[in-house]
């Protein structure tokens, strides 16, 4: 009887731990496998020795530290950027009424989108072709600046639009999060602050920031984590030869050493994931700590 | 169909794994229910009673015993297989389906010889909803009903597919006052027509003792006595039991037995004659309607107040031997009785029938004649 | 005297309380309503190129905001000049199966966790929201390494298989199972049910509303996947429509044909718009509650 409604009970749970096993666990550990074998080639399935060569050979490499490069300005501009200008408009929404489920629901636009898609049009907003210099040009040429190539021209504006081009993408979840989190503050603690004449900006510090400060904390770490793994927005952006772009990223590296023209690496991929994974780790537990920190006091 | 428990025993785990060792819910039970009654299961919160009722509908495994539906064995029998019809006190009801196929549902799951056709199953659930007096509800969701009205419903798919036995699990505990009184008939009719033996549990002694065939008092996982309400009231087997039936509570006060005289306190209340000559401290109770009002009597009280309540009065007064909750006693008397407020003292005498003596250890009945007349 | 003083006085402090707060709104207003706009232009921009003709489109070297001559012309080459229709169906039907297998694993998965009794389910319970923190990017080149192996490159089978389970799902809907009353488990046992008709008559009914978000988010998930599809097709023939448009951007309609490729973008954009457009409540729920519970 016992025995019987076990056995059920792992039957139940065989699709998920299968699934799981080959495409989870099996991997995590092979990952690391592939990782210290030096010289693996996936044709003849043989390698010519263990040891850490292969780090020291991502870690030297050009192109990853290129890519380390723009992974950590992307991440340095958005994820702080973007949670300041989703709280603004967290804020903004929260304080009207008519029409605020209509701007709530144009600004979730994006989360739906293929971001492959849209990217496209923001290229070709932001190219600067034989025909035309494109419109943002044109609003540069009509405020007297002169026309840059964002795509294909100089670095700081390739970087310019793939960091505006990733607010554009991640805002729309942030805000969602943080209109939810003013929504359940509640009503009573701004009226007694009225009532006591605290200022607006006194009731922002004093009272909304403390209030909604573990969701801010949450999206500043799943922003920190989203953003180092950056990769198809800048495809989209820029081509599927992000590395002669030069803007490639940590993940964008990993796939470029799995497959593609340089591809056929699997054990440098395999180290440069274990890199970003050791990076992505490292800045979670310090996010985690300055919350706690933060909320205990 | 009677069931017999018996020496059913269930203990669970100790959830508190610092003190170890297992919570023993129900202890060696051994009764039988006799076919087509309908039967109280009586006692505090946390007594068992409801483990008792999983037992018999199978949701629970005993950790020792057997139970017998008729001659047959349905210990290891898993609920589905069981035929029992259980009517849970938050009602259970399927959110997601209308009250038809609520009613409609256990008929579903029927195999084999017993599968029904749609008809058969649709004349099934007319006959449950008009049996529980709900046909006009058939159409509708459970969150659209009134508690009273999902309360039938629930009994009505209880019903339906004709249980061997019917369970009630504190089925009037969700409604309000009056319901409960309307509720609690409309079983009575219903088990009384239908004449499917029904084990009915709760808490409240009001509820068992106005419509039970037979009660069963519980306590901590053990049975206390079985019986007809008015038996159980008159003639209870320990200070439990007597404790526990009966409104206005009985009164228990300190007292004792010597020289063939049984006192509460130094009045000696009742002359009487136990089986073996016993003395020595005893609790003594008195049921509300066993006080008459006689300025000679022998039980003299501080007067409080009156609360009188149409045919009745209640006297409430004060007695230093006293030890219920209250710290008062309450005494009912017939409305006629003219009871001067003015004065500072009450005296009654005692109607021996409703006077009971308790071992002070055990809490034992210790029984007597009374030569009171 | 004094009073009516006081009284001018604090209607003038109201006054221009009022007046502040009318400024204030504005201007939310009109940052509001900027934002909006920045939000909505790229779709306004990708349906407007769409109808250019590429002639009118390459002559204006200032872009207009208008199309003078609105043309359909541009969609019918995005379906012939490239195998558009082909990367559409492909999405289509890799979205379905993943979605519909997903949900028979992670329904069977939650109801073993919420419901039924078996040695060490804390323990594979806690394994497997550890699993939560594994990123993608650590195991998907040993997956690539599998799928290339088992010769399932260019396969649906090597497309969908590793993405339907999702401990997140599971974790979600074990949730929403464990909120469902326990006495509908005993009523349904007493009525005579087993396990998986349980299941399937009362628990996936009652959750209906959690199931449908898991529904629609995957099917966006799916929808917009590209770095799995990208490592395991190179035959146009299994392209999705992610990998469609990166194939169209690098070799699609020969010349830089952009009014084409936008009505490539506004055809792949349409269903999961629509797909918003009639259940942006329950998304936006579903990833709110999601978002908070992840």
């Amino acid at each position: 009887m016992v025995k019987q409604s076990q056995i059920k009970a792992w039957l139940y749970l065989l699709p998920a731990i299968l699934f799981l096993g080959a495409f989870m666990i099996y991997p995590l550990f092979d990952v690391f496998v592939y990782s210290f074998e030096e010289g693996y080639n996936f044709a003849s399935q043989s390698y010519f020795g263990t040891g850490s060569y292969n780090y020291a050979y991502v870690l030297r490499d050009p192109y990853f530290i290129a890519a380390l490069k723009n992974t950590f300005i992307i991440v340095i501009i958005t994820v702080p950027l973007s949670t300041i200008i989703a709280l603004l408009i967290s804020l903004g929404l929260s304080s009207i009424k008519p029409l605020k489920d209509l701007f709530q629901t144009v600004y979730f636009l994006p989360y739906v989108t293929n971001t492959l898609a849209v990217g496209l049009v923001f290229m070709i907003l932001f190219k600067k072709t034989a025909y035309s210099d494109g419109l943002v040009n044109m609003f540069i040429n009509f405020f007297g600046g002169q026309s840059v190539d964002f795509i294909t021209g100089p670095y700081w504006a390739k970087m310019f639009v793939m960091c505006f081009y990733t607010i554009w993408v991640v805002l729309p979840f942030k805000i969602l999060i943080l209109t939810s989190a003013l929504a359940s503050v509640p009503k009573v603690y701004y009226s007694a602050a009225e009532v006591d004449g605290t200022s607006s900006v006194d009731m922002f510090f004093k009272i909304t920031l403390p209030m909604i400060s573990p969701m801010v904390f949450y999206l500043v770490i799943t922003g920190f984590i989203g953003a180092f793994k950056a990769y198809s927005d800048e495809v989209a952006l820029f081509g599927t030869d992000l590395n002669s772009a030069g803007m490639n990223t940590i993940v964008g590296y990993i796939y470029d050493m799995l497959y593609g023209n340089s591809g056929g690496y699997p054990s440098y991929a395999s180290a440069a994931a274990i890199i970003l994974f050791a990076i992505v780790l490292t800045i979670t537990v310090i996010n985690l700590m300055v919350s706690r920190k933060t909320s205990i006091r | 169909m009677k069931i017999v428990l018996k020496n059913l025993t269930k203990k669970f785990p100790n959830r508190n794994k610092k003190q170890g060792g297992d919570v023993i819910a129900v202890n060696n039970f051994d009764f039988e229910i006799p076919d087509g009654k309908l039967v109280g299961l009586l006692g505090p919160s946390g007594c068992g009673k409801s483990t008792t009722l999983n037992l018999i509908s199978g949701l629970e495994k005993p950790t020792e015993g057997q139970i017998f539906f008729g001659e047959d064995d349905v210990t290891s029998l898993p609920a589905q297989n069981r035929g029992v019809g259980l009517v849970f006190q938050s009602y259970a009801l399927y959110p997601h389906l209308t009250v038809f196929k609520n009613i409609r549902f256990p008929l579903e799951n029927l195999k084999g010889e017993n599968k029904l056709t749609k008809e058969e199953m649709e004349k099934r659930v007319k006959e449950a909803a008009s049996l529980v007096q709900i046909d006009e509800l058939l159409d509708r969701k459970p969150s659209e009903l009134s508690g009273g009205q999902q309360q039938r419903v629930a009994i009505a798919r209880a019903l339906v597919k004709s249980p061997r036995v019917l369970l009630l699990d504190e089925p009037l505990s969700n409604l309000d006052a009056r319901l409960r009184l309307q509720t609690r008939e409309e079983i009575r009719r219903i088990q009384r027509k239908t004449s499917i033996t029904t084990i009915f549990v709760t808490h409240d002694q009001d509820e068992a003792m106005s419509i039970c065939d037979l009660i069963v008092v519980m306590k901590a996982g053990e049975m206390m006595q079985m019986g007809k309400p008015q038996e159980v009231y008159d003639d209870p087997v320990n200070l439990f039991v007597a404790r526990f039936l009966g409104t206005p509570p009985i009164n228990v006060f300190e007292g004792s037995i010597k020289d063939g005289g049984l006192y509460i306190g130094e009045d000696r209340v009742l002359e009487i004659k136990t089986d073996d000559n016993k003395s020595g401290d005893v609790y003594v109770a008195v049921r509300p309607e066993g006080f008459i009002l006689d300025p000679d009597g022998p039980l003299k009280c501080e007067l409080g107040r009156l609360e009188v309540m149409g045919r009745d009065v209640s006297i409430v007064s004060k007695h230093g031997s006293l030890i219920s909750e209250s710290g008062t006693i309450r005494s009912i008397v017939n409305a006629d009785n003219n009871v001067d407020l003015g004065l500072s003292h009450v005296s009654f005498s005692l109607k021996p029938h409703k006077v009971y003596a308790f071992d002070k250890e055990t809490e034992e009945r210790i029984r007597f004649e009374s030569n009171n007349g | 005297m004094n009073e009516t003083n006081n009284n001018t006085e604090l209607n003038k402090i109201g006054q221009r309380a009022k007046i502040l707060k009318r400024i204030k709104n504005a201007f939310i207003y009109v940052c509001l309503v900027l934002w909006a706009i920045i939000v909505l232009f790229p779709f306004y921009w990708m349906l407007l190129s769409s109808i250019k003709s590429y002639g009118s489109y390459n002559s204006e070297y200032v872009p207009k905001f208008y199309a003078a001559s609105p043309t359909l012309e541009n969609y019918a080459s995005a379906f012939t000049s490239v195998p558009l229709g082909r990367y559409l169906f492909n999405t289509l039907f890799f979205t379905l199966v993943t979605t519909a297998v997903m949900l028979i694993v992670i329904t069977l998965a939650a109801f073993a966790f919420a419901r039924l009794d078996f040695k060490g389910k804390n323990l594979v319970f806690t394994l497997f929201l550890a699993l939560m923190m594994i990123p993608n990017e650590l195991v998907i080149i040993t997956n690539y390494a599998t799928i290339t192996s088992l010769n399932l490159r260019n396969t649906f089978t090597g497309l969908i298989l590793p993405s339907v389970t999702s401990v997140f799902y599971i974790y979600l809907l074990k949730e929403n199972f464990e909120g469902v009353s326990d006495d509908l488990y005993y009523a349904s046992k007493v009525d005579g049910t087993s396990d998986l008709r349980y299941l399937l008559k009362v628990l996936i009914p009652i959750c209906r509303p959690t199931m449908i978000t898991i529904i629609i988010l995957k099917v966006i998930e799916c929808w917009n996947s590209f770095v799995w599809p990208r490592l395991i097709t190179d035959n146009s023939k299994y392209f999705l429509v992610s990998n469609g448009i990166q194939e169209i951007r690098e070799n699609g309609f020969g010349r830089e044909n952009i009014p084409a490729m936008m009505a490539a973008v506004v055809v792949i954009s349409v269903p999961l718009v629509v797909l918003f457009l009639i259940f942006h409540k329950k998304i936006m729920e579903g990833v709110a509650s999601g978002g908070t519970k992840g």
